[in-house]
């Protein structure tokens, strides 16, 4: 990145150099350290996020249930009850519960992302402060929907019966995998978009293709076994079938985890590179 | 060449550039200029364009950003593109730590992209610049302020994304809330606030800041006039807590309170660099690239006809001397010379004043009692015309002599804005302007006489 903000030992003084230098220069731990003294912007910032998300509904932040629970009426009408889509023997509303609840976080997540500098670029013009707030703020932001969603997740177990296994211990690194997918794909996408509006018009139909690349609505068992590794690449795969196994006790399906891991590692960090390198000509191409 | 000297000394004695807030060296910046649309006019035409586009627009877009083409000649080497703009041009200069400098010139000058530079909006094309101490920068007042959040959030997430921490927030909230005086509806969402309430809020915010350096864009031509003032001395103040201040302003009256020194930028480039009065006067002096004296040597050139020519128009000070620059208060002499070549005619000579935006301000003519109605011998003749000080508004003015007879009546010749002048505002109070820091309508700007009586008790 350009605009490159180095700490030098002058006096104790904050001294920062503002040049147009080569990328990879910047991938530095100043960054980190710049990241860490705006904390309490971004704060504001997921703060705002939140607050404005359900400002002037009837519902306010009842939205954040209702939301998912229509999503899973509906598919357990149409996948469940109509095309009768086999779930593994497990009753088709938990079974589809358990995947809507971290799906719906990383869908909006990315959607809101993906938005965000372009819906920030009148700041982007006006102000300093670490572009990477800009996608970094809905991706947190959306926490907060996700653990109010969590009453519904609590409430289809009770209902069912469903004992927590010690496998639950596994479900921190899931929800931390969920969190990387979309602050990876947030940080390509929205650097992206600040040049090509179209990404705007493909993130449509892009969330509804990862919806049915991922065992969501269906189960991973049905994928034939030569494509298994292929379909494992996908980390959105990873979290869902991680979320079904601690979830509901199942053997932790790992052949699924692991490469989406990976790859979910992959995706942040190239995310956070490729915003890095485009991050000093956003103001200019807006 | 002194800033050269300077830097030169910075880098043999460290004490010296420790006392450097900022230092600004060879910056360019290069913008691509209208990445223009090609035109159909076929609907046939549209669609085959849609089809070969998106690889045109993938390169278009990315032209946006990569200058290879254009920096990797040498700058200033008259290689001058069409399709690029230089907004600033090899700028160098460096600002000392308590220093309060303004940056003027006209629109375009660079002063806006220079500040977005300084405050790493955006990168530098070419050059570096080295910032040392905690920058805030007001380019706009009210950044970030969200409709739907309440005054207070919105205080707390303005000042954060000035640079301020949670914490000076709290504990300058009172203050900032009672320097806006919205108090009453800190809990009401701003977009119920009138526009009015939210500029004081906003600037509020801004004012409380207490960087080591603080960058400001055009952002006093916000507000009342009583809430200026206010923000006005808020600003001299935090220039005498020993804070670096940068500021950019089109009112030359608030540039000469506050600093002492001030940049002249022209087209990317640093035009002057020094005593903001020096600076202020050869800003206003370029403004419209105008002469102050204008004289026909030529006389087969000269305007008029076989009876009377125009040789020279000059505009002078109170001193005599020819000056494109008047101070607001002081008396301006206009002086026409021309030759009168035919006896038996009653001459009527007058010129007319313009301003910039073309409106005839006045006409003045020359009625001086000595030569009215009388007829004139041959010869040269000079004529001077006294404007009192006090009288013309702020602003470019143009001169028009005309040459016309009364008796009989001909029209002889003229000189369309033959001379221009500028009227510079008094930066000290006695102007009429008095403690007003805006804009004043009006044409003219006579001193008048006031008197006020107390008549009753409200």
């Amino acid at each position: 990145m350009a605009i490159n903000g180095r700490t030098e030992p002058l006096g104790g003084d904050l001294t920062v150099v503002i040049r147009s230098d080569s990328a990879w220069d910047t991938l530095s731990i100043e960054t980190f350290r710049e990241l860490w003294r705006y904390r309490d912007l971004f704060y504001f910032l997921v703060l705002r996020d939140i607050k404005v998300l359900y400002a002037q509904t009837i519902m306010g932040f009842a939205w954040a249930i209702l939301n998912p629970v229509i999503q899973i009426i509906i598919f357990t009408l149409i996948f469940g009850k109509v095309a009768k889509v086999p779930s593994d023997g497990l009753p088709y509303f938990l079974f589809v519960t358990v995947a809507i609840i971290p799906w719906a976080y990383m869908s909006e997540a990315m959607t809101k992302s993906s938005e965000s500098l372009v819906s920030g670029q009148g700041m982007l013009g006006k102000v300093y402060f670490p572009r990477l707030l800009f996608p970094l703020g809905p991706v947190t932001a959306k926490l907060v929907d996700f653990v109010i969603s969590l009453v519904i997740l609590v409430l289809v177990m009770v209902y069912y019966g469903i004992a927590p296994t010690t496998n639950l211990l596994y479900l921190p690194l899931f929800v931390l995998t969920m969190i990387c997918i979309p602050a990876g794909v947030g940080m390509w996408l929205s650097a992206l978009a600040i040049r090509f509006r179209d990404v705007k018009f493909a993130m449509a139909f892009v969330i509804r293709m990862l919806m049915f690349s991922a065992p969501i609505v269906y189960s991973a068992s049905t994928i034939p076994d030569a494509y298994r590794f292929l379909y494992s690449l996908n980390p959105i795969v990873g979290v869902i079938e991680g979320f079904r196994a601690c979830l509901l006790g199942l053997s932790m399906p790992w052949e699924y985890i692991v490469p989406g891991i990976v790859t979910a590692v992959l995706l942040l960090v190239t995310g956070f590179a490729y915003f890095k390198r485009m991050e000093r000509v956003f103001v200019d191409v807006i | 060449m002194a800033l050269e000297a300077r830097r030169r000394v910075d880098k043999q004695n460290p004490t010296v550039s420790q006392e450097t807030a900022i230092s600004v060296e060879n910056v360019s910046k290069v913008y691509r200029l209208g990445v223009a649309e090609t035109r159909h006019d076929t609907l046939g035409a549209v669609f085959v364009d849609m089809i070969k586009s998106p690889l045109e627009n993938y390169k278009k877009y990315r032209s946006l950003y990569k200058f290879d083409d254009v920096t990797s000649t040498k700058i200033g080497n008259g290689t001058e593109r069409s399709d690029v703009l230089w907004a600033v041009r090899d700028v160098s200069f460096d600002i000392k730590r308590g220093e309060l400098v303004g940056l003027i010139g006209t629109n375009g000058a660079g002063k806006s992209t220079m500040l977005k530079i300084l405050s790493r909006i955006t990168p530098p094309t070419k050059g570096e610049v080295r910032v040392r101490g905690r920058v805030s920068s007001l380019l706009e007042v009210g950044t970030g302020f969200h409709p739907e959040l309440t005054g207070r959030e919105n205080v707390y997430l303005n000042g954060t994304i000035l640079g301020m921490t949670k914490r000076e927030v709290e504990s300058k909230f009172d203050e900032i809330v009672e320097f806006s005086g919205v108090s009453k509806f800190l809990d009401t969402p701003v977009k119920r606030y009138s526009s009015g309430m939210k500029v004081r809020l906003a600037f509020a915010v801004a004012a409380h800041l207490e960087p080591e350096i603080l960058i400001v864009d055009e952002v006093l031509a916000v507000g009342d006039a009583e809430f200026q003032k206010k923000c006005l001395r808020k600003m001299e103040d935090v220039g005498q807590h020993g804070r670096t201040v940068l500021f950019v302003s089109h009112n030359m009256s608030a540039i000469a309170r506050l600093c002492e020194r001030s940049i002249l930028l022209h087209q990317g480039g640093i035009v002057k660099d020094g005593p903001t009065h020096e600076v202020v006067s050869a800003y206003l002096s370029s403004a419209w690239g105008q002469t102050a004296e204008r004289e026909w040597p030529d006389e087969a050139e000269a305007p008029g006809d076989d009876v009377v020519k125009l040789r020279a128009v000059r505009v002078k000070d109170k001193n005599g001397e020819v000056s494109n620059s008047h101070d607001i208060r002081d008396p301006i002499l206009i002086e026409l010379d021309y030759d009168v070549m035919e006896l038996h005619h009653q001459l009527y000579i007058h010129f007319l004043v313009h301003n910039q935006e073309g409106v005839c301000v006045f006409t003045a003519i020359d009625q001086d009692p000595e030569w009215r109605r009388k007829d004139r011998q041959t010869g040269r003749y000079t004529t001077v015309c006294r404007i009192p000080g006090n009288f013309l508004a702020e602003g470019t003015l143009s001169v028009t002599p005309v040459l016309r007879s009364i008796r009989p009546e001909t029209y002889h010749g003229h000189a369309p804005d033959a001379i221009a002048f500028h009227v510079r505002e008094s930066f000290e109070a006695d102007s009429v302007r008095g403690d007003w820091v805006r804009e004043i309508p009006g044409v003219v700007r006579p001193s008048l006489e006031w008197t006020t009586r107390y008549t009753c008790k409200g």
